[in-house]
């Protein structure tokens, strides 16, 4: 996801000179690099420094300019974090911060490192939008979206490398704030966003494997929700599954179980998320995801259960 | 345009006219404690502080178009002073009288702190140590345009104890922004006491600015003309930080120096006073 941000970042910089990108202290992936090497006044960065690269770009967006803001999850949006409310969301003004490594994604960091409960806080403040690409095809469509977009700020949480391809042979394209149906069934549906639909997207062959009718649903857009299409999933299916990446708090499952309430949907929510909790242990993405049980295996053994 | 905007500001610049600029703040300050009595809590004493000042950028610092608009910007980083920047955005009549007299009361547009949004307000500030980074932004991008606008910006003494001012400081003078111009609001009161009791160590400050690549120097912040003299005068290249020497509440006695008045709008008796004061101190 991080490389197609970057490939298209650079071919939308070079048509529109209103597009800047601050970074603070982060080696910029693939064509970032060459963007900034062609446009070497459009790359800021502001050294171990994120205030100021939260505060710079809102000055920028106020006098015309379309800058993204990017660096890991954790500094773009925690360390910055009033100046995020305030500066961009207060004043409401048409800016990107692109947190990379949503979620545990940098595995053996430690928790300095790992966003765990970013769509939560993001998602609470006002006016901020907040989309999770499952792919590089849908991180490419919402980085498009991003650099036109005239809406406000908005929160974008990538992945890291090396995420499998879903969406580019979709015939349903990537439009902020609705839902993307990866697949369509009638028994399960499986509502997913970010890097962790390789898992859900397992889960879904093994239950398709078992007789069950699957829809698969790329929840890329956390905020605003797409309230009518959830209300549709949990009306049409008989249980409906949220697979997330995430602190269980301010998740996407509570409101989805909020929804179900508020219609009054018949169906069974199964929601299944990272733990409140910090989790001390090492290895590989998957590991820690396994950690906080969060593994095909897991999720297959609680929903047969 | 360019050439019309440095046109409009050299005669503006040589115009600055020391009395006429008295006369404008004592009747700021007079409109001020106006409002106070409208309201139960207003910050008067932050807003005194520096009200030469922000007459200084407007009146003698800021270059106009040939219609009438500010070429330059001006930012209130310390939100709490915004009242100055009122009374004068009402005479410029960005603002209307009814703005000003419904000033945080239910149906009216202006709150204690600026919101960006509302005419002539260059963001949105009242928590502290953020109008340097927005300031830096704005001064960059400019640049980034080819264009010759230089943004103001005015912060409290207490905002360069915030982390977040001096990572501004680093990167402006780091991308040379020489249209950045910061005016230190020097009153040496925080919230709770003198900083100089409180905090020794951060004094002196021009050779602070300077160490983080700024050009800086210090002045009498109640001298509208030391302070348009000071950047006119400026070497250049290098962002600038001029570190006004005031006296918080100053024109009204009861008030300077008294950290009560950082939040307390007179009384009626008090009012009169104050007024009186200022009449007496006209001459």
């Amino acid at each position: 996801m991080r490389n197609r941000f970057a490939d298209t970042f650079y071919e939308l910089g070079k048509a529109d000179p209103r597009l800047c990108v601050v970074v603070a202290d982060i080696s910029p992936a693939g064509s970032i690099a060459k963007f900034r090497t062609e446009f070497p006044h459009r790359f800021i960065n502001t050294g171990v420094a994120e205030q100021i690269m939260i505060g710079m770009v809102a000055g920028m967006a106020q006098r015309g300019l379309r800058p993204f803001a990017y660096t890991i999850a954790t500094f773009t949006l925690y360390r910055p974090f009033e100046m995020v409310r305030d500066d961009l969301c207060y004043q409401n003004l048409p800016v990107t911060i692109v947190g990379i490594g949503g979620g545990v994604t940098y595995s053996t960091l430690g928790a300095t490192h790992h966003a765990q409960e970013d769509v939560a806080i993001a998602t609470a403040i006002p006016n901020m939008s907040v989309i999770a690409p499952c792919d590089p095809a849908e991180a490419e469509a919402a980085t498009r979206w991003c650099a036109i977009q005239e809406r406000g700020p908005v929160y974008l949480r990538l992945g890291k490398a090396g995420e499998p391809d879903f969406t580019s042979k979709l015939d349903q394209p990537f439009v902020f704030g609705k839902l993307r149906h990866l697949r369509r069934g009638s028994d399960v549906c499986i509502l997913t966003y970010g890097a962790i639909m390789k898992m859900a997207a397992e889960v879904a062959d093994r239950l398709t494997a078992q007789g069950k009718s699957v829809s698969l649903v790329s929840v890329h857009t956390l905020k605003p929700l797409d309230i009518d299409g959830l209300a549709q999933m949990l009306t049409s299916h008989g249980e409906v599954v949220v697979i997330e990446e995430m602190s269980p708090q301010g998740s996407l499952g509570t409101k989805v179980k909020a929804l179900a309430y508020e219609r009054q949907a018949r169906c069974v929510v199964r929601c299944i998320s990272l733990q409140d909790d910090f989790i001390h242990v090492y290895g590989n993405h998957e590991d820690i995801l396994a950690a906080h049980g969060l593994s095909a295996d897991a999720i297959m053994a609680g929903l047969t259960r | 345009m360019q050439q019309n905007a440095i046109l409009t500001a050299v005669r503006r610049r040589n115009s600055f006219d020391a009395r006429a600029a008295r006369d404008r703040c004592r009747t700021y300050r007079r409109r001020i404690l106006e409002i106070s009595q409208q309201v139960t809590a207003l910050h008067v004493a932050p807003a005194f502080s520096c009200v030469e000042i922000t007459d200084a950028i407007y009146h003698g610092l800021m270059r106009r178009q040939p219609d009438g608009r500010y070429h330059d910007a001006f930012l209130m980083s310390k939100g709490h002073g915004c009242m100055i920047q009122y009374a004068i955005l009402e005479e410029l009549g960005e603002l209307t009288r009814q703005d000003l007299d419904l000033y945080c009361q239910p149906g009216g547009r202006l709150g204690a702190h600026p919101d960006y949004g509302t005419p002539g307000i260059g963001a949105s500030t009242g928590s502290l140590g953020h109008g340097m980074g927005i300031a830096t932004g704005q001064a960059y991008a400019e640049k980034l345009k080819g264009s010759d606008v230089a943004i103001h910006c005015v912060l409290s003494d207490g905002e360069f104890q915030e982390g977040s001012t001096w990572e501004a400081m680093m990167m402006a003078a780091n991308l040379r922004l020489d249209n950045l111009i910061g005016f230190m609001d020097y009153n040496d009161f925080g919230g709770l006491e003198r900083m100089s009791d409180g905090h020794r160590a951060f004094y002196p400050l021009v050779p602070k600015a300077e160490a983080f690549g700024w050009e800086a120097l210090e002045v009498d912040g109640h001298d509208g003309e030391a302070i348009v003299e000071a950047v006119m005068n400026r070497r250049g290249g290098k962002p600038m930080l001029v570190i006004c020497r005031t006296v918080k509440g100053k024109g009204v006695s009861y008030m300077e120096n008294v950290a009560i008045w950082h939040y307390r709008s007179p009384n009626k008796e008090e009012y009169q006073r104050a007024l009186k004061e200022l009449e007496d101190a006209a001459g």
